[in-house]
């Protein structure tokens, strides 16, 4: 499955496409909620290994409007709660994962990513 | 005893097309099983199995770590295996993000010094490279072990990429030189083979990045003896 967490910690490879390769924009995407267990203090020790702006839009393009442009100061339980939803229980199921730079288009089906590349794109 | 994955839904198709476990799976299984305590007291947060096949080792270290909560990344340049690691989480009730990918390619930058557990079984069998190579463009079921030279073509890539050092004349470098795997405290399980030549890839994982090693299991699997090495950033006891 395609969560944000996961969508957060993947690039665009593509031989030479080396700035602005991150983050990949969401297409066409078909969106499955899927509950899971919330535990507040690994959402806030994953925080420092994910890039705030990139989830936020990321969550968007998922329908998902609940988060602060902005990463605040402070984590309240609500915030954290709302991380977690955003981070753990939306998975993209199908649709693809385009990069801004070289616009590269990663497909997603049946909840899974295929990042591979053409021997040609390779870098 | 920790139960061994329940891999009953795999049908005959998806093991025709995806690594059915056999005796290097168990032996990473038993390896990890051995150091489940250390494992728990880590509270690993990301966990990357390259090359997750059927699913088996990483829906384990799920079940070892039970609610500790971490993600598991696990990448096959096989669709059919990323697709039978998402079914064989599911069936264990484990949690597992699969990738269809090389290696670790598309999480390399973002993966920067953050991955505290990294399982690699890798394609080990020694071929020749022709055969290596074309089994990891064809992304069917001999790269699962068509290793080409001394089986060790496919991990040497993986190897630069837990840590990578300025000499590297690998093809696929440049990019990565710069980037590192392993977190901090991060540890790296490889099944190896007696023909990988051990001692040597534990001397130069040591020289080259600075990883200590130690070897955690050998076993005689029919005319392998094969062995899980584990790598650290600092000497473990």
């Amino acid at each position: 499955m395609v969560r944000l967490i996961t969508h957060n910690l993947l690039a665009c490879h593509v031989k030479g496409c080396t700035t602005n390769n991150f983050p990949l924009v969401f297409q066409d995407v078909q969106v499955e909620l899927q509950e899971a267990e919330f535990n507040p203090d690994f959402i806030r020790n994953m925080l420092p290994r994910l890039e705030w702006t990139a989830l936020v839009n990321a969550a968007k393009q998922v329908g998902d409007t609940s988060l602060p442009l902005e990463q605040p100061d402070m984590m309240d339980d609500e915030l954290l709660q709302k991380l977690h939803h955003a981070l753990m229980e939306i998975h993209i199921i199908e649709g693809a994962m385009v990069c801004q730079n070289c616009r590269h288009a990663y497909p997603i089906s049946n909840g899974i990513p295929n990042m591979l590349l053409a021997e040609h794109e390779i870098g | 005893m920790i139960p061994t994955p329940d891999l009953s839904h795999l049908t005959r198709h998806d093991l025709e097309q995806v690594y059915d476990p056999a005796e290097d799976t168990f032996l990473l299984l038993d390896a990890l099983e051995q150091e489940a305590g250390e494992l728990r007291k880590e509270r690993p947060m990301i966990c990357l199995e390259v090359g997750s096949g059927s699913g088996c080792v990483s829906t384990f270290l799920g079940t070892i770590l039970g609610p500790i909560p971490s993600l598991y990344l696990c990448t096959d340049i096989n669709q059919h295996a990323t697709r039978c690691t998402l079914s064989t989480g599911k069936q264990n009730k484990i949690t597992l993000d699969p990738v269809t990918c090389s290696l670790t390619r598309p999480l390399l930058s973002r993966l920067h010094h953050t991955v505290d557990i990294l399982l690699f079984n890798p394609p080990y069998v020694p071929t020749d490279t022709y055969e290596a190579s074309s089994a990891q463009s064809n992304a069917d079921i001999a790269g699962s072990w068509a290793g080409g030279t001394d089986g060790m073509e496919v991990t040497e890539r993986l190897l630069q990429d837990v840590e990578v050092s300025s000499f590297t004349v690998f093809w696929d470098t440049v990019n990565d030189v710069y980037q590192h795997l392993l977190s901090p405290r991060g540890r790296f399980y490889l099944v190896a083979l007696k023909q990988n030549n051990v001692p040597s890839i534990r001397s130069r994982m040591l020289e080259d990045f600075g990883l200590s090693s130690q070897i955690i299991i050998e076993r005689r699997a029919g005319r392998e003896l094969l062995f899980i090495i584990r790598f650290t950033r600092t000497a473990l006891s």
